[in-house]
């Protein structure tokens, strides 16, 4: 490739870098602008000064928020990579009768929106007097279809004869799961795990179900409740609080990045 | 402590219809090197897993020792497995990989070390026991899987194929050095290959299957001189057994291959023949060049249609009664195509199989093996 295509290939990424990377860049700055800046519509602010932070500070319990969104996507990621490897291992190392039509019902489950299945799970919550609980909100996320379907093909590329090996050897299902089976799919587990933990962080229409007070109440929350408090809405204070709710999740990604990358792409080209 | 396997009328099928396995009998002594062997889908790596305890047996009884382990699990039969494709575990080092057994059998740790170091020794692993298998060639993997199975101590050993993803040196390499472990640590070899190289050099023993049934069980050598039938004939042997096709006159006891090639039963074969179709069966190494210096053999003249110089050898294809022969030479002949080539077949090296049954009627008798026997034997 000669310089001046890659060139033009830089520019255009660069181009598309910016465009997609814009809203969050805009966010960035108007966290640093008073509110009269904001309203004059200025893509840059005067000074960078740390207002806007502190005051979000202030005005909200932010960081037991933080805490909170931190131990309840903490939990439903570990869940689910617990339900969701052994569900997996069920299904590829098991042999049972309509293991294939159990499989297929499964996975059908991820062509239902959440939202349909949000009423009885609410109820569920409800009777099980889950209010304001940490367990109400992480329990229902636990089994997830696409979870165990990514797992699922995952350990199918996994030889028999490792198993086999591992019966020859002595192993019994569990040991050949912890053995063997974990560290082979690291891959996977450290994808699923980066997915579950995302869409748990920035999950908002189930924890405002559940919540009714600060005391499991999540960021996300925290963010909308930031909106809304007064009549005139205090930009550059929402800007910043979003600003420091995005940092675990870009630290997250840029960590994850690679593994990340590894296992969306594997099994795709083999 | 050295075991016998034994096979009992083994069966095994999947849809209950057909038979993949049909009454396989057979008994592995201790310490010996058995092999099994027959083109791919014989069902020889099937009988190797049902020994294994991985595959279910729909019917019969396996022993090894005295004892029925039919429903034991594979872990509970005392045996070591090395795979086609080595099944090393890919998160583990060498190191880790070989001694990966032990740690469920509650062997110390100090005897873990002990055994690794002397099955990485005797397979020259030593500077590699820190590496992960992805970091090894398909030798140096292959090793770690027979060190793998060394290390358990079992007294059975069994292979699946294990050099089929090598190159041929390394193939030729490893079996030698397969051969000479199973004889220095003298435990009970069950070796599954489709090479017939392999099953020759290898094997003390070796069972030929075809279509989930025994061809023929014996020592290599016997099965090579004395085909049970055509397929072994043409099975055993590289190349394969030139076989034809014949009548037989055997009023007059003549035998005519499409009138291009007659010959007279002896005598005393005479009456093995009497009322049998006949398939006529030759060893490519049998065809030797005409030169006056044997008597009452088959003498004629063929046109060559193709020809390979080896170095050593030479083969080359000629047609006759309707099909395509090859016969071995020693040395470099420089034959080319379309040359008329004298050739004579001696009556002795002939094989005679029953054409309905495969049944073998008349095996090459040794003359040349005889003469070299005999100053061994000096």
């Amino acid at each position: 490739m000669n310089i001046r295509n890659k060139l033009l290939l830089y520019l255009l990424l660069f181009f598309s870098a910016f465009l997609l990377f814009f809203p969050i860049l805009y966010a960035f700055m108007i966290s640093f602008m008073s509110s009269d800046e904001i309203l004059h519509g200025k893509f840059f602010p005067a000074a960078f000064h740390l207002e806007n932070y502190l005051k979000v500070f202030d005005r909200l319990p932010l960081l037991k928020y933080l805490l909170n969104s931190f131990i309840v996507s903490t939990s439903v990621m570990i869940g689910q990579l617990i339900v969701c490897s052994m569900a997996a291992y069920a299904f590829v190392f098991i042999q049972f009768k309509g293991r294939n039509f159990i499989f297929f019902l499964f996975i059908s489950t991820m062509m239902i929106p959440w939202e349909a299945t949000m009423i009885p799970n609410f109820i569920t919550i409800l009777k099980l007097d889950w209010f304001n609980t940490y367990q109400g909100l992480t329990f229902p996320f636990f089994a997830a279809a696409f979870g165990t379907f990514l797992l699922r093909q995952n350990f199918l590329t996994i030889p028999k004869e490792l198993h086999e090996a591992s019966q020859i050897a002595g192993l019994n299902t569990v040991q050949f799961f912890i053995k063997v089976v974990l560290p082979v799919s690291k891959t996977s587990l450290v994808t699923l795990g980066v997915y579950s933990f995302l869409s748990t962080w920035n999950q908002y229409l189930w924890p405002l179900l559940v919540t009714t007070n600060d005391s499991v109440r999540t960021v996300q929350i925290g963010l909308k409740q930031l909106q809304t408090q007064e009549t005139a809405t205090d930009w550059g204070v929402v800007m910043a609080g979003v600003i420091v709710v995005i940092i675990p999740t870009l630290l997250l990604l840029f960590l994850g990045q690679k593994q990340l990358q590894k296992g969306l792409t594997q099994g795709a080209l083999k | 402590m050295l075991k016998k396997v034994e096979l009992l009328n083994i069966s095994k099928t999947y849809d209950r219809k057909q038979d993949v396995i049909s009454s396989i009998s057979v008994t592995i002594e201790p310490g010996e090197f058995f092999v099994l062997v027959g083109p791919s889908g014989c069902g020889k790596s099937t009988i190797l897993r049902m020994i294994a305890g991985l595959e279910d047996i729909t019917d019969g009884v396996i022993k090894i020792g005295e004892k029925e382990i039919n429903d034991l699990p594979p872990s509970k039969r005392d045996l070591s497995m090395v795979f086609q494709n080595y099944a090393l575990y890919p998160h583990l080092s060498v190191e880790e990989n070989i001694i990966f057994g032990l740690h469920v059998k509650k062997i110390s740790k100090s005897e873990r070390k002990k055994r690794c170091s002397e099955a990485a020794d005797m397979l020259g692993l030593g500077s590699y026991l820190q590496r992960k298998p992805r970091e090894l060639s398909g030798g140096q993997r292959q090793r770690v899987a027979l060190a793998r199975a060394i290390v358990n101590q079992s007294p059975i050993c069994l292979m699946d194929e294990p050099l089929s993803n090598l190159d041929a040196k390394l193939r030729a390499h490893m079996r030698s050095e397969i051969r000479q472990i199973q004889r220095h640590l003298g435990i009970t070899m069950i070796y599954v290959t489709h090479d017939q190289v392999e099953a020759m050099t290898m094997g003390d023993r070796m069972m030929i299957l075809h279509n989930g049934e025994i061809q023929q069980i014996g020592k290599p050598i016997d099965i090579y001189n004395r085909p049970a039938n055509p397929f072994v004939a043409t099975f055993i042997g590289s190349p394969p057994m030139n076989l034809v096709s014949c009548t037989n006159n055997w009023k007059t006891g003549e035998i005519n291959i499409n009138n291009h090639l007659r010959f007279f039963i002896k005598p005393e074969d005479q009456p093995a023949v009497r009322n049998r179709q006949l398939t006529v069966g030759i060893r490519p190494e049998h065809i030797l060049h005409s030169s006056n210096r044997l008597t009452n053999t088959i003498k004629m003249q063929v046109q060559v249609i193709n020809v390979e110089v080896l170095g050593t050898e030479t083969i080359f294809a000629f047609h006759l009664g309707g099909k395509e022969w090859l016969a071995k030479w020693n040395g470099q002949w420089r034959l080319s195509v379309n040359d008329i080539v004298p050739i004579e077949i001696d009556y002795n090296s002939i094989c005679l199989f029953d054409k309905k049954t495969g049944g073998l009627i008349k095996a090459p008798a040794k003359i040349e093996r005889h003469i070299i026997e005999q100053e061994v034997m000096i």
